[in-house]
């Protein structure tokens, strides 16, 4: 049975069904992502002074991705337009660009951003133990700023090993730059270069930490909120890859022989998803990346 | 909209679209400086961001407000709602009500007047 109106508007709704039906799909995502930025925004007013960090992403990297989704919406949208005007060979081009973009969007995320994550690892101190670390944290400097304590050491752990073993009693840390010079002004706002760890290392003693691990989602609310909400993104992108794939494989062609409007109202569809998941990451990237 | 659904198949359904590859054509202009606005829109908002506007508050609401920018850019050219049919903006007025609902209910559980 052929399905109706995949390309002729239905009467009663003056669309094609298809249109409905991604619409109403998408608002359905509207609620699910909105929950979600819900959930940032209750987590983060409430988080105390200090305990939501700022700058721990790598801003150019993050800029990238953002760029190639931008891209991406446009090859897609002109992927769209060539089945308009019927130009099938520069669909495929344009087709093939959208695909190369969503793949190489989860490839940073996945094989550079999340496992610098998880290389990563940071100490909580207690609050009675600060004073013990002030040449680290240098907090008596941001009292008289204005500006958040620093409560957290963070950077590379030699002895990873510490992590799991409970006779070692220090964790050695290769600080991040900001802990080599706590009183510089310079180290109170984030920087747009990301600065690997130093070759400094910091001694932490178990005794005096409230709660030390990798940046991984259970290290603090801010990460689990940026590993939930951006590997829901990044499955929505591989999503899309995959539908993308699928249009562009013979498949298309076959269809396209057979009825070139059919085809260009699922590009059309199909790219209304990957312009809402760009839409996402509109936001994504200012709440994690740059505030 | 109370009609049943009709699901019979329709002739030569193939033969009711009309070519509109002219009209496209027109577009594809503006899709390429939309394209070009969001990548300048992008860089801006990351200019911005090292920019102390006084409070933290104020940096965020400069962020939300051109990421609002952007996004409307996003669904008005690219999502074509700048013309599209009324049932789709039915469907987005409902959803934009419930969505804000939404954020309203984690205001409430945020603001508790009997602790704060």
């Amino acid at each position: 049975m052929e399905i109706p109106y995949t390309v002729t508007a239905r009467p009663d709704t003056g669309l094609w069904n298809a249109k409905v039906g991604i619409w109403l799909f998408l608002a359905s995502e509207v609620m699910l992502f909105g929950g979600l930025f819900s959930a940032y925004i209750f987590l983060r007013l409430d988080a105390q002074p200090g305990y939501w960090p700022h700058g721990l992403l790598n801003v150019p990297v993050g800029t990238f991705n953002t760029a190639i989704l931008i891209v991406s919406s446009v090859t897609v949208v002109l992927a769209w337009a060539a089945l308009k005007m019927r130009q099938f060979v520069r669909y495929k081009v344009y087709m093939a660009l959208t695909i190369l973009c969503g793949i190489v969007f989860l490839v940073v995320k996945l094989g550079y951003e999340w496992p610098q994550k998880y290389d990563h690892f940071g100490a909580y101190i207690k609050p009675s133990a600060l004073e013990k670390y002030e040449k680290y944290l240098g907090n008596k400097h941001l009292l008289a700023e204005g500006l958040a304590p620093r409560l957290e050491i963070t950077g590379h752990l030699h002895n990873r090993e510490a992590l799991h073993d409970p006779n070692i009693k220090d964790y050695e840390v290769a600080l991040d730059p900001v802990y080599t010079d706590p009183t510089n002004p310079q180290m109170d706002r984030p920087h747009f270069l990301y600065v690997p760890p130093t070759d400094k290392i910091g001694v932490i003693e178990k005794a005096d930490v409230e709660r030390a691990t990798m940046f991984i989602p259970t290290h603090n609310t801010y990460f689990a909120s940026y590993f939930t909400i951006t590997g829901l993104h990044g499955l929505h992108v591989l999503a899309g890859v995959l539908v993308f794939i699928y249009m562009w494989l013979p498949a298309s062609t076959r269809l396209y022989r057979q009825n070139p409007e059919h085809l260009a109202n699922r590009v059309e569809v199909a790219g209304l998803f990957w312009h809402f998941v760009d839409l996402v990451w509109i936001f994504v990237f200012p709440l994690f990346y740059l505030l | 909209m109370n009609n049943p659904p009709d699901t019979a198949p329709i002739e030569r359904e193939t033969e009711h679209y009309a070519p509109q590859g002219h009209d496209v054509s027109k577009h594809v202009r503006g899709y390429l400086i939309v394209g070009g606005m969001l990548l300048f829109f992008t860089a801006l908002t990351v200019f911005l961001s090292y920019v102390n506007f006084g409070t933290e508050k104020a940096n965020v609401a400069v962020a939300v407000v051109v990421a609002t920018i952007k996004a409307g850019l996003v669904a008005y050219i690219f999502m074509h709602l700048s013309a599209e049919k009324k049932l789709i903006y039915r469907i987005l007025i409902f959803t934009g009500i419930f969505v804000l609902g939404l954020f309203w209910l984690t205001y409430l559980s945020w603001y508790d007047p009997i602790v704060r």
